[in-house]
């Protein structure tokens, strides 16, 4: 059975719509059919709110807030679309950019990568930062599918998606700073895991091409984040939807 | 007094290089050196990436012909995983190797040196080029830059792009061939072949003309290497390897690519960043790697094989072993031998493609990792190429080494570079069109200098002249 919930009003860039009680301004903005960028959000996972492409502007006290994890208040004011906005969601990639090894031309992702479609959204042509070049090794021992942390942008996706949804908490965020990275269990080869199922569930939600499956060539790596969603719905609802049917 | 002269960059090749003639007291020639002025580390930088990200990495190395580092790398990739690809899969690598001699090949002829044998050695410089040649014979020029663009095209067809393709992978292709992609490859071959023709039919005109070229412009006895299959055909993707001597000869024959190592040594030099691979058997010691030069390409090609494998073709390939003597030793023939191969190039893809089987939707091999050490091995257009992997359990790369063909041309440009020297340099100072022809010696075996330090860049070239206490008295540098 359906919940029933309560119409407010809210404005995006000056245009009204109806938002629900209870529903985040980003859900509520793309109900609506307006576009607010996002990259670690996941609708069927629980909000982490650590990237802050999502950033949005309130008008009652112009303080910025992540999209995701505001909720939608009655005449809520929201800019989405400000130079200054532009300008952080910019920065915030070239930061990503630089920070990681994101080559695309050799990822097994390219053309099917949400960071990619995110720098092309915001209209990140070049990186004014430093590349820091880390050096990170990669993680193949999987028997199915390879984790490469130069292009992970510490999204928890996997994180959620494994805890959550698969219930079996493989992954997690260790250390601190700039040497936090994706680990496996107490930090041990993916391959000697004893608790991953072997789901992929980690792989069809990432946003890059961190995490793939093993044999991939480049541009051969198309993730599934829709998947998520559906199971979610049909947990949560009972109903098994595919994408376009969702209500 | 003697002097040295350095042509520095040389122009009208792919990368950076430079060469230093030293004279000695008389003013002759006494030694020339070849030089390749950059450094890129491929086979560092990639340790530690997977076996399936290694075609789209290693293509990188060059731009002109990313297709045979593909070909390699995919090939050492299968051997990783220890599979045999799907026929059609061979076939479809076949035809796009194919495409790339045929682009690559008319980029060398049409755009780099054609404007040396039509406008003249002696041609200003400001329009001894393709836009010269587009002044001088803009049928020509218009039918060699559409000849690169059909070769091109068929590439981007198999392979998703004309430049550095995500379609060749280990285990087959990415995709297989629709009807219409091979209907409008068929449609572009009728043109391709006439203007292959026509080019051949073109040089074999001037020959008369070039006599004292084909005489000094690296003219010499060495041993030729290339891929060869057992029934004696014109080889380019597969098969193993043959050494021939300068009569033609075998040498070393049914090597597999695998032994290379048993055969090919790698000697570092102190004045260039491209080594020289020399033929192992026959140097003893460090100082006499030249007794092991051997040639790469489409002289050594032709040299190695027995027929082209296709009518016309061997019809030209009869006529040219007439001219040259049966085994071509002269490095000037390369250009003729590289119209050969664009002619037999656009046979053989004619017949690959009206076969219906081109077609079949079973392209790809999958598996995991079966083997820890493969050598991939595919005949760019310039000559043999070489990967050769080591890779962990988990298929991540611990150890490369390529092996390109203009590295394997090392030792017999320096010769020739020397050899033209001789035949032409004479005193101090170094007129323009004798340093064009020394340059031109390098360009016929259209050497790819990107690729063969793995280096980064464009090709332009500089001569230096010391005298023989070593003092630069003349320097020419252009690009």
């Amino acid at each position: 059975m359906r919940e029933t919930r309560s119409a407010v009003h809210v404005s995006f860039d000056g245009v009204e719509y109806e938002g629900y009680a209870g529903e985040s301004v980003l859900q509520c903005a793309r109900r609506n059919g307006v576009t607010v960028p996002s990259l670690c959000f996941l609708e069927g996972l629980s909000v982490w709110g650590g990237c802050r492409i999502c950033v949005v502007e309130i008008a009652e006290d112009h303080r910025l807030r992540p999209a995701c994890a505001t909720q939608i208040a009655a005449d809520m004011e929201v800019k989405v679309e400000t130079p200054r906005l532009r300008a952080y969601r910019k920065a915030i990639l070239e930061l990503l950019f630089a920070e990681g090894n994101h080559v695309c031309a050799v990822c097994v992702s390219n053309g099917k990568c949400e960071l990619q479609d995110m720098a092309v959204l915001c209209g990140m042509d070049h990186v004014r930062y430093d590349y820091q070049s880390p050096l990170r090794e990669i993680d193949a021992s999987h028997p199915k599918y390879v984790f490469d942390p130069n292009r992970c942008i510490l999204c928890t996706r996997c994180v959620r998606v494994c805890d959550e949804i698969e219930g079996a908490h493989v992954w997690d965020i260790g250390f601190r700073g700039e040497e936090a990275h994706l680990v496996t269990e107490m930090n041990k080869p993916w391959g000697e895991s004893l608790s991953c199922t072997w789901c992929g569930k980690c792989v069809a939600v990432c946003p890059t091409g961190s995490l793939a499956y093993e044999g991939r060539a480049i541009g051969e790596m198309e993730h599934d984040p829709a998947m998520i969603q559906r199971l979610a719905v049909a947990r949560n609802r009972g109903e098994w939807l595919y994408p376009g049917e969702e209500q | 007094m003697s002097n040295t002269v350095t042509i520095d960059p040389v122009t009208r090749i792919e990368g950076h290089a430079k060469i230093t003639l030293a004279l000695d007291e008389a003013g002759k020639v006494d030694t020339a050196r070849f030089s390749v002025t950059e450094f890129r580390g491929f086979e560092e930088f990639c340790k530690g990436r997977p076996v399936w990200e290694m075609p789209s990495l290693t293509a990188r190395t060059c731009g002109i012909c990313p297709v045979s580092h593909l070909l390699a790398s995919a090939k050492a990739g299968d051997e990783v995983m220890g599979v045999r690809i799907p026929s059609t899969a061979v076939r479809l690598r076949r035809v796009v190797n194919l495409g790339q001699i045929i682009q690559s090949h008319a980029l060398s002829f049409f755009h780099l040196s054609s404007p040396d044998l039509l406008l003249g050695w002696d041609a200003d410089p400001a329009v001894r080029n393709v836009f010269g040649l587009m002044g001088a014979e803009p049928e020509l020029a218009r039918r060699g830059i559409r000849l690169r663009g059909f070769g091109q095209s068929v590439i981007e067809a198999i392979a998703g792009r004309k430049v550095h393709s995500p379609g060749i992978v280990p285990g087959g292709i990415a995709e297989p061939m629709t009807v219409e992609t091979r209907d409008r490859m068929l449609a572009g071959l009728d043109e391709a072949q006439q203007t292959a023709e026509e080019a051949l039919e073109l040089f074999i005109s001037m020959l008369d003309k070039f006599e004292r070229e084909a005489r000094a412009f690296g003219t010499f006895p060495s041993l030729h290497l290339g891929l060869a299959n057992d029934a004696g055909t014109w080889e380019n993707y597969d098969g193993h390897l043959r050494f021939v001597d300068a009569e033609g000869k075998v040498v070393a024959d049914n090597v597999p690519a695998a032994d290379y190592r048993k055969y090919i040594g790698e000697a570092p030099r102190h004045d260039s960043y491209l080594k020289s691979p020399y033929f192992k058997p026959l140097v003893e010691g460090k100082d006499d790697v030249f007794k092991g030069v051997y040639r790469v390409g489409p002289l050594a090609r032709l040299n190695v094989c027995k027929t082209m494998g296709a009518p016309l073709a061997d019809e030209a390939l009869q006529a040219y072993r007439e001219t040259v003597g049966g085994t071509a030793n002269s490095s000037f023939f390369y250009h003729y031998a590289r119209l050969i191969e664009i002619l037999a190039s656009t046979e053989l893809m004619r017949s690959y493609l009206s076969d219906d089987s081109i077609l079949d939707p079973m392209v790809r091999a999958t598996a995991g990792i079966n083997h820890r050490r493969a050598v991939g091995a595919s005949e760019a257009p310039r000559g043999t190429l070489f990967h050769e992997y080591q890779v962990d359990a988990s298929g991540l790369l611990e150890h490369v080494n390529m092996i390109i063909a203009t590295g394997q041309n090392n030792l017999a440009m320096n010769e020739t570079v020397l050899q033209i020297a001789r035949e032409w340099v004479d005193g101090h100072k170094i007129p323009e069109p004798v340093l064009n022809r020394v340059e031109a010696g390098i360009r016929a075996f259209d050497p790819c200098l990107s690729c063969s330090t793995h280096a980064i860049g464009k090709m332009p070239l500089q001569v230096s002249l010391f005298d023989h206490e070593g003092t630069k008295v003349d320097e020419v540098r252009r690009g």
